[in-house]
């Protein structure tokens, strides 16, 4: 099994602490991790990445090589479109839907949902609308995660207890919140997975 | 304890030196190594063992206390990015030349394709130059193992060891098993005929001392277990791998590379190594990540008829880093099929946050300079060169660590007026102290702005060294009292910035304006600490 995810966003959006809970499951599941991370400069609302290597056997390159990538998990569409090099031809393209605009020239957000319909294996959510209406607005990208987590051959208990040792310190309420945000962002993706899967 | 973590390169090296009985790590925050210190102030056995963490005022300082630490007999590691070691290369240098006591080994992480630099400058030379051992990991489970053996090894030879990692080593997670730790040395004083007082009589022999031990260093480097030479079916060409170009090498042969391949981890290059390779293969290929360091090197161990590619020829880029992608065009193999980039994409540059007190800074600064003719600013490093990208567009310059202060004031020395200077807070107590002096010893007329948020912000807000002593500071190197003007940067403050700006521009000598506001994202993280800990008490 191998899974070669880019997680995008803007600096401060919380791309990283996916890439923390899926890194916590990954290294339950046994399964062998590397994971480039983009620290720094950039972080200050610039477009950030993340490279996140799953792998049943070990992992050489830090970077994914282009036209590998399984999956681009991403908070904003623009990110989600900037990494379109890397993906692989079956892959996955699971992005937050709501542009986060500050650019003075970011381009037409209907261009860019246009484009990444034209893709084979999307899903688009607005994952800011789902975690305020299951009740955890501060935990989208945990919706995010949840979309994609079917994807990732990691059962979801595994991204549960991921949860529980990362954000446990902070209090039961903030692990149920991440915990609620994560089932409600699978449970909006499985329709659409299964329906493009049968395509 | 044996365990197996899931962390980053930079935390391994900052894991392995604590189990490797280190004493004291003393660094300046500096992307990409910041976070090897923050382990270590956040670790519960280095609290527990009283191991000392504190943030250094410059790479210089940091890196005379650590020769200080190994003059008596235990542990320490410096840490700093690559530019870094430009502000200590002086210490560094002559350490080679005293020699060590206790292990020392200084840590530098380079930026190659300078994701947050000023320039990719590849360490590996400093340490050829300091005559120093040169440590290159190529996965963050040998990062971990190879620090412990780096402070044996400079026990052992009396050295310092120079450990170079680059950007993705630094900033990528991978499960690393660790080792029962081992206890801190005891004191212990170098011998007294050691040459620790560099007079040149003394000097000239310990240089030679050094340079007579270079061919053991060679030696160790042939039969290192951090090198290791693999023979491949093809041999049209052999490869030559250091740290992580290694893994961008495999990564194009899951079942092991075609050609003869020789991994370098450790340095001086191991010669011999390299001329096996040389009477096997018809050519060489050389994958470094960084400047063509090993690439110019090999060219004057083989002989000229040896056919030697990569960086310099052109196989592998000249500049940036390496990548699966560009390795794969270096060794020739047909590029992958990929999607083309999409062409609605634009950049999206960084920028100062929102309420940063910075952006007012800027805002005032800009406004009220427009009403000189030929003014210049000169900026300095930190999150306030930003402030170079528009909407401020509001400085001319940025160089190095404290340039701001001295280029206004070279500029001013050649006429230029107004002259300003833009430094931030942790940057001015860095470098821009001692140029300050010159600027008052000459009454240079410039006007300093010490954009002060309490905290060095750009590399994530660590302790700043004069946090609150910015004034007494000023008015110890001899700035007048009347022309340190300390303002709060806030939109409703910014009619009295204008005119405090436009006085001391319009005073002829050295004025220091100090807008003094928490960084934002500090500020945030204080407030939640705040609200955990009265949740906790309630």
């Amino acid at each position: 099994m191998k899974s070669d995810i880019i997680l995008s966003g803007v600096g401060g959006q919380g791309i990283l602490s996916i890439a923390t809970i899926i890194g916590e499951a990954a290294l339950d599941e046994g399964l062998h991790i590397k994971q480039a991370e983009v620290h720094g400069m950039s972080q200050r609302g610039g477009d950030v990445q993340s490279n996140l290597r799953l792998s049943s056997d070990p992992i050489r390159s830090d970077l994914i090589p282009y036209g590998t990538a399984d999956l681009i998990l991403s908070l904003e569409p623009m990110e989600a479109l900037r990494y379109l090099p890397y993906l692989s031809g079956k892959g996955w393209v699971v992005t937050h839907s709501v542009p986060f605009i500050n650019i003075p020239n970011y381009p037409d957000p209907e261009k860019l949902i246009e484009e990444l319909n034209r893709l084979p294996h999307v899903v688009l959510l607005d994952v800011e609308k789902l975690a305020k209406e299951c009740g955890a607005p501060r935990s989208s990208n945990m919706v995010l995660l949840g979309a994609a987590s079917d994807l990732l051959h990691i059962g979801i208990e595994k991204f549960e207890e991921g949860i529980r040792r990362v954000f446990g310190r902070k209090g039961q309420e903030i692990v149920e919140a991440n915990i609620t945000a994560l089932r409600c962002g699978r449970d909006a993706a499985k329709s659409i997975i299964d329906q493009k899967m049968k395509q | 304890m044996e365990e197996k973590l899931l962390l980053l390169g930079d935390q391994a090296i900052a894991l392995g030196a604590l189990h490797a009985g280190l004493s004291g790590v003393y660094a300046y925050p500096g992307t990409p190594s910041t976070e090897i210190t923050e382990y270590i102030q956040q670790s519960e056995l280095a609290i527990n063992r009283g191991v000392y963490s504190r943030w250094c005022t410059n790479e210089k300082t940091a890196m005379e206390a650590a020769l200080g630490v190994s003059y008596v007999g235990k542990r320490a590691l410096v840490c700093m990015k690559h530019v870094g070691l430009n502000v200590a290369a002086d210490a560094f240098v002559n350490s080679s030349i005293t020699g060590t006591n206790g292990g020392l080994v200084v840590l530098v992480a380079d930026d190659p394709s300078m994701h947050s630099s000023q320039n990719e400058q590849d360490s590996r030379f400093y340490g050829k130059f300091a005559l120093a051992p040169i440590f290159e990991p190529s996965s963050q489970q040998e990062a971990y193992d190879m620090i412990r053996y780096a402070f044996d090894f400079s026990e052992e030879h009396k050295l310092p060891v120079l450990m170079r990692v680059t950007t993705r080593m630094a900033h990528s997670r991978a499960v690393v098993h660790t080792k029962a730790a081992r206890e801190q040395n005891p004191m212990k004083f170098p011998d007294p005929t050691a040459g620790w007082v560099l007079l040149p009589a003394i000097a000239r022999k310990r240089y030679a001392t050094v340079i007579g031990q270079q061919p053991t260093l060679e030696q160790l480097a042939e039969t290192s277990s951090f090198n290791s030479y693999t023979d491949g079916p093809n041999r049209k060409r052999g490869v030559i791998a250091c740290g992580i170009a290694y893994n961008y090498l495999m990564e194009q042969f899951p079942e092991g590379c075609d050609f003869p391949v020789l991994k370098i981890s450790q340095y001086p290059l191991p010669k011999n190594m390299i001329r096996r390779m040389a009477e096997t293969c018809e050519e060489i290929l050389v994958l470094e990540d960084g400047q063509p360091f090993v690439e110019e090197q090999v060219r004057g161990i083989l002989p000229i008829s040896c056919k030697i590619t990569g960086r310099i020829t052109g196989e592998a880029p000249r500049t940036g880093e390496l990548t699966p992608d560009n390795v794969r065009a270096a060794l020739g193999l047909p590029a992958s099929k990929n999607m083309a980039p999409c062409e609605y994409v634009v950049p999206r540059p960084p920028a100062l946050c929102n309420g940063c007190g910075h952006r007012d800074m800027y805002e005032t600064l800009n406004r009220v300079i427009r009403e000189y003719k030929d003014y210049k600013v000169f900026g300095d490093i930190g999150c306030y060169t930003l402030g170079a990208l528009p909407p401020f567009r509001a400085i001319h310059t940025c160089v190095d660590m404290g340039a701001s202060i001295t280029m206004a004031k070279g500029a001013a020395d050649a006429g230029l007026w107004p002259a300003i200077a833009v430094i931030g807070d942790s940057t001015f107590t860095h470098s821009g102290i001692t140029g300050l002096l010159d600027a008052v010893n000459a009454k240079a007329n410039i006007t300093i702005v010490i954009s002060d948020n309490l905290t060095t912000a750009m590399t994530g807000g660590q302790d700043s060294a004069g946090t609150n002593r910015q004034e007494s500071i000023c008015r110890g190197v001899g700035v007048e009292p009347e022309h340190i003007r300390v303002v709060v940067p806030l939109p409703k403050n910014m009619e009295e910035i204008a005119a405090i700006l436009r006085e001391e521009i319009n005073y002829k000598g050295v004025s220091v304006i100090i807008p003094r506001r928490e960084c934002i994202q500090t500020l945030k993280r204080h407030h939640q600490a705040k609200l955990k800990n009265e949740s906790s008490k309630s």
